[in-house]
């Protein structure tokens, strides 16, 4: 398959895995806004939810988000590698009109947000890093796992929150370059509708910033409790 | 000696089908044992090695830039005739053919007129199969415009990018053998020698830009498709690195030149803006379609905004003197009556050597819109250059060297005096006789290329046997040896001067002695100048560096030398020809402000021959002759 | 016009005797120079001062001199071409400088255009890249009268914007990545959009693909800076085009 081989091939990989992942990262965004109450029982019952659906389903999901993150970053990195030799010396004068500090950086925003999310799965998924609160041995009232309160006494520390949200302004420029660039490379784009792909995608990605960053930030203020 | 140009007789209409049926043909399967080489990569080497390919010959191609794509035919702007009739409004092969003749002021031969006319419609189908983004109307039909010394429609456009357009659609037709391995490519070589082994053309010498070395090449036919000269006036609206080196040492082996004194000045060019200067930019014809020419009437005019000058103190000459044809009045006439109007001191801008062009009629009456929809890349070109709008004041224009009429003889077969050598497009004299028609270059690039070459070097080849001269042949070796010395010879000299400033001081000779107007005084000027300026030039000319390496300015020595034989020859040409004629203009030959032409005795075809360094050379003569349009004293009025 | 009014400017300039020679900066000092020469004149006059004083002048491609040729090819304080909008080096004029303005010039800078020599580099990389399909497969003559296939002047005006290209590479010097996926977008496209070019469309976008990755250039991560770059202002939406096309000839 000539996906895996060509430059623009390779390309389309990216794009359509990095969707997928942010498809993924929104409705992660729509279970993390339970925690503001929408849903009867908040997010521990949203916790519960989840691991109620049979497990084929869960592991299924889960491994398939895996390959998409492993076909990403591996692309990701070797096109990277080949992209740093197109250019064999700099100019002596650096000028750019149309790249962007987000558009130059995917490799180190991308290999931040893969920093980060190891470390979110530690701290929230597999919880590892502070047992004592962890929501799966730590049910609530219901029986529910306490999520709310695993997330309440992370985000009271405020190290822990400033690495979430600055994990989030990460996501932003990853986001804002990446979400414009799956239209492009999929060609479903031309002149008069890249401006606003280009708007739509920024607001996108400054949506996912504002939702994700909002629980920690309340959390820190107290606003949350 | 009396000339043959070898024309088919019969009615005129039947010339062409009929030679074809009568040339030979080589057999499919011989024909991959035939080497061709072609010189240039432009719209008629582009296509003939493109063709030649196809058919199956070996063809080795050649180009000093580092792309074919590169060919100065892409600098071509307005447009490509063809005797379509697509507008309805009276074409026919017969009048692009008459037309032609008429413009080109009786000075080209019938028969090759007839044979472009007749497969101009073929090159518009050829290239929009190609995908040559013509211009299309809303209900997807082809597009025209009207062009100089044209009462019809016919001329095909793409913006104003037709002869990139054209040349893009051979260079892909030329990729698309370079990759079947039926053209072998050398790109930044520049032909030097051309080898003639017992009176014929058997290949070339080169040098291979990028290391310096000379190169040799072998065929069974040498086709030369090097375009025009008139970077001999130094400042033209050529590329810097056309040139008549390939074509000069052609004739230097015995191909005769013919028609040298055939320069066309192009009416609509940027004017000049200093000495530094280094090339003119040309600003297409097909303005002219919605621009009105004028100067002011009165000389203290000159010097204001040209918007402040009343209508009525307006002088649109051209319009004036040429109330049928106006604007659109052909090449040489529009030039030399902007000259007239400097001349007479009511020219504008520096120097006084300029004209307006003036589009607030079209914008008034289309629409600024519909003048940038037409030529908005000129506009902004024009401004890029002069820091002047074109839509809010008119444009500055004056004349500038643009195209050579003249080339290297050929017989109808596109075959010079030199069994072998094949000459094609601008280098050739063919068709034009002593002036072009507007949007008529490309259409004979392409013709000679795409569909007379193939047929006619096929009826050469089948005569011959094919490998019987190798590279290793000892004339190969001598051409070598002869460019090798040359070469040194420049880089020893080690005197004051550069290249550039010999060149410039040439160009200046010829522009001022030789140029839109021309006496029998200001030739023999030249014809005592020159001489004199090359002798300098052999003394003192400063060329650094050395020949096994990259080296710009020895290229440009070359070139310079032979513009500075050349230039003698093409002064020698204006003076024997006591007639004014298209672009030769003579002061004396005159009749109320018109050219007079001398049909009793200069009805001919002027085709010189190398004697020898510092020998007159020899002038031969081929007779022309009119069955089909009558000689007659041409008038756009 | 104000001739009298002149500039000096200090240039540094990439001087490379060959392709294996490392090369450095020099510097020169260019004077005289009025707002009307054009930066390639502004060269040729430096040149001019180098040759009298025996020196080597700076080589630099350039032919037609009027922006239609591609040949010149110069990146300008970090900017292919100067960076002025929709113009070639052959085509800016000084009067985009001050008196006094230091300019770096340098070569093309990218893996597939290997440098020859000082400002001259290797751009056959390009024609390889057309050679590989970018064409069609119709031979002289025998082909349909021009008008047979009607093509609507939006389509006919669209191709023509791809079709502008002059081939100069500047979109792959602009690249950090050394890209040429703007060059090859816009021949992928011209054609696609044609009639005449659709028959070959999902051959002809596989192989210039492939060939612009033999030909080592970079890949494509949507700066944008090849467009910017361009002296004809062609579109990225032409590098779209060519990925969907590309997407379309894997699954047709």
């Amino acid at each position: 398959m000539q996906l895996f081989s060509t430059s623009i091939g390779r390309k389309i990989l990216m794009a359509i895995t990095g969707q997928c992942i942010v498809l993924f990262a929104v409705i992660h965004l729509l279970g993390n806004s339970s925690i503001f109450g929408w849903l009867p029982g908040g997010i521990n019952a949203y916790a519960h939810h989840l691991h109620s659906l049979p497990s084929p389903i869960i592991w299924g999901f889960r491994l398939g988000l895996l390959a998409f993150v492993c076909i990403h970053i591996w692309f990701g990195i070797q096109l990277t590698m080949e992209n740093r030799g197109g250019r064999p010396r700099q100019y002596a004068v650096k000028y750019t009109q149309k790249a962007s500090f987000a558009s130059e950086n995917m490799i180190w925003t991308g290999s931040l947000l893969l920093l980060f999310i190891v470390y979110h799965l530690l701290h929230f998924t597999i919880q590892v890093i502070s047992p004592e609160t962890a929501a799966l041995t730590h049910p609530d009232v219901l029986g529910n796992p306490n999520v709310l309160g695993m997330v309440v006494a992370a985000f009271q520390n405020v190290g822990v929150t400033l690495i979430y949200a600055g994990a989030m302004v990460v996501l932003f420029l990853h986001l804002s370059h990446g979400i414009q660039s799956f239209f492009q490379t999929m060609g479903w784009s031309n002149d008069r509708i890249q401006p606003f792909i280009t708007k739509a995608g920024t607001l996108v990605a400054l949506v996912m910033f504002l939702g994700y960053a909002a629980v920690p930030l309340t959390i820190l203020v107290r606003i949350l409790k | 000696m009396i000339l043959d140009g070898k024309c088919p007789t019969g009615p005129i209409q039947e010339t062409w089908d009929k030679h074809r049926f009568d040339l030979k043909l080589v057999n499919p399967a011989n024909k991959r044992k035939y080497n061709v080489i072609v010189v240039g990569t432009g719209l008629a080497g582009g296509a003939a090695a493109a063709s030649l390919g196809e058919l199956g010959y070996n063809v080795q191609a050649f180009c000093y830039q580092d792309s074919p794509r590169r060919a100065h035919s892409i600098a071509a702007q307005g447009g490509i005739n063809a005797a379509k009739n697509y507008p309805n409004d009276g074409d026919s092969i017969y009048r692009l053919f008459y037309d032609t003749i008429k413009g080109g002021d009786f000075r080209a031969r019938e028969a090759d007129v007839w044979r472009l006319a007749q497969v101009s419609n073929n090159i518009i189908d050829q290239c929009v199969a190609q995908g040559v983004p013509f211009a299309r109307d809303y209900a997807g039909y082809l597009d025209n415009r009207s062009f100089g010394g044209a009462q019809v429609s016919r001329t095909f456009f793409a913006r104003g990018q037709t002869g990139q357009q054209l040349l893009l659609g051979a260079y892909s037709a030329l990729s698309r053998q370079i990759k079947a391995g039926t053209v072998k490519m050398y790109d930044r070589r520049e032909m030097l020698d051309l080898v003639v082994v017992d009176g014929v053309a058997r290949g070339i010498t080169v040098r291979n830009l990028v290391n310096g070395q000379l190169e040799s090449y072998a065929a069974d036919a040498v086709c030369l498709c090097t375009g025009g000269y008139v970077n001999v006036f130094y400042l033209s609206t050529n590329a810097m690195g056309c040139s008549v080196t390939a074509n000069w040492k052609a004739h230097k082996k015995g191909a005769y030149f013919a028609n040298p004194c055939y320069t066309q000045i192009h009416p609509t060019c940027i004017p000049q803006a200093g000495d530094y200067q280094s090339k003119l930019t040309l600003m297409s014809e097909s303005l002219r379609n919605d621009g009105r020419v004028w100067v002011p009437k009165k000389k203290e005019d000159c010097g204001k905004h040209p918007n402040e000058i009343a209508e009525d103190d307006r002088d649109y000459y051209l319009e004036r003197k040429y109330p049928s044809y106006g604007n659109l009045a052909p090449r040489d006439i529009a030039s030399r009556a902007a000259k007239e109007q400097c001349d007479d001191g009511r020219g504008v801008g520096p120097g006084g050597r300029g004209v307006y062009l003036d589009f607030a009629d079209s914008i008034k009456r289309l629409g600024e819109d519909t003048i940038r929809e037409r030529y908005g890349n000129l506009f902004e070109m024009y401004e890029k250059i002069t820091d002047e709008n074109g839509y809010k004041r008119p444009m500055r224009m004056y004349p500038a060297p643009h195209y050579a009429m003249g080339g290297l003889w050929v017989d109808y077969n596109l075959m010079s005096n030199i069994p072998g050598l094949f000459v094609l497009g601008e280098a050739n004299f063919s068709v034009h006789g002593a002036n072009r028609l507007g949007a008529s270059a490309l259409m004979q690039g392409l013709a000679d290329g795409y569909f007379v070459i193939p047929y006619t070097i096929g009826g050469y080849l089948a005569t011959v046997k094919p490998g019987q001269v190798k590279a290793d042949h000892a004339e190969f070796k001598k051409s070598v040896e002869d460019v090798t010395a040359e070469q040194n010879k420049y880089l020893s000299i080690n005197g004051k001067k550069t290249v550039f400033e010999f060149m410039r001081e040439l160009g200046g000779l010829m522009w001022e002695n030789c140029g839109m107007a021309r006496t029998k005084e200001s030739l023999e000027t030249n014809l005592k100048k020159i001489p004199a300026l090359r002798e300098e030039f052999w003394k003192n000319v400063k060329v650094t560096g050395s020949g096994a390496e990259l080296n710009q300015q020895l290229e440009n020595a070359g070139r310079t030398a032979d513009f500075l034989e050349f230039s003698e020859l093409l002064c020698r040409d204006a003076l024997h020809r006591n007639e004014s004629c298209g672009g030769h203009f003579r002061v004396e030959y005159q009749d109320a402000g018109e050219a007079q032409r001398d049909d009793v005795n200069y009805c001919y075809v002027g085709a010189w021959e190398y004697k020898g360094d510092n020998k007159e050379p020899e002038l031969h003569k081929e007779p022309l002759k009119f069955d089909n349009v009558h000689l007659a004293v041409r008038s756009y009025k | 016009m104000s001739d009298h009014k002149t500039m000096t400017l200090t240039l540094i300039v990439w001087r490379q005797k060959n392709a294996n020679d490392p090369g450095k900066f020099e510097t020169y000092t260019a004077k005289n120079i009025t707002e009307h020469h054009s930066f390639l004149e502004m060269l040729d006059c430096v040149n001019e001062d180098l040759i009298h004083s025996g020196k080597d002048p700076i080589v630099f491609d350039h032919d037609c001199r009027e922006g239609i040729c591609g040949m010149c090819s110069q990146v300008i304080n970090g900017a292919p071409h100067g960076g002025q909008d929709r113009t070639t080096v052959c085509q800016l004029h000084m009067r985009k400088f001050k008196d006094g303005d230091t300019i770096y010039i340098e070569p093309w800078r990218a893996r597939a255009f290997p440098i020859i020599r000082d400002l001259i580099v290797d751009r056959s990389a390009l024609d390889k890249i057309i050679q590989a399909g970018g064409y069609t497969s119709c031979h002289t003559g025998g082909v349909a009268d021009g008008n047979a296939i009607l093509i609507p002047k939006p389509v006919a005006d669209e191709a023509m914007d791809a079709a502008e290209c002059v081939g100069c590479g500047a979109c792959v010097a602009g690249c950090p990545n050394g890209a040429a996926m703007l060059f090859t977008g816009a021949k992928v496209s011209q054609l696609a959009l044609l009639p005449q070019g659709k028959a070959e469309a999902a051959e002809r976008v596989m192989n210039m693909s492939n060939a612009m990755t033999e030909c080592g250039f970079g890949n494509c991560t949507n700066h944008y800076e090849c467009q910017a770059a361009c002296p004809k202002g062609i579109n990225v939406k032409f590098i779209a085009r060519m990925n969907r096309e590309f997407l379309k000839a894997q699954f047709a």
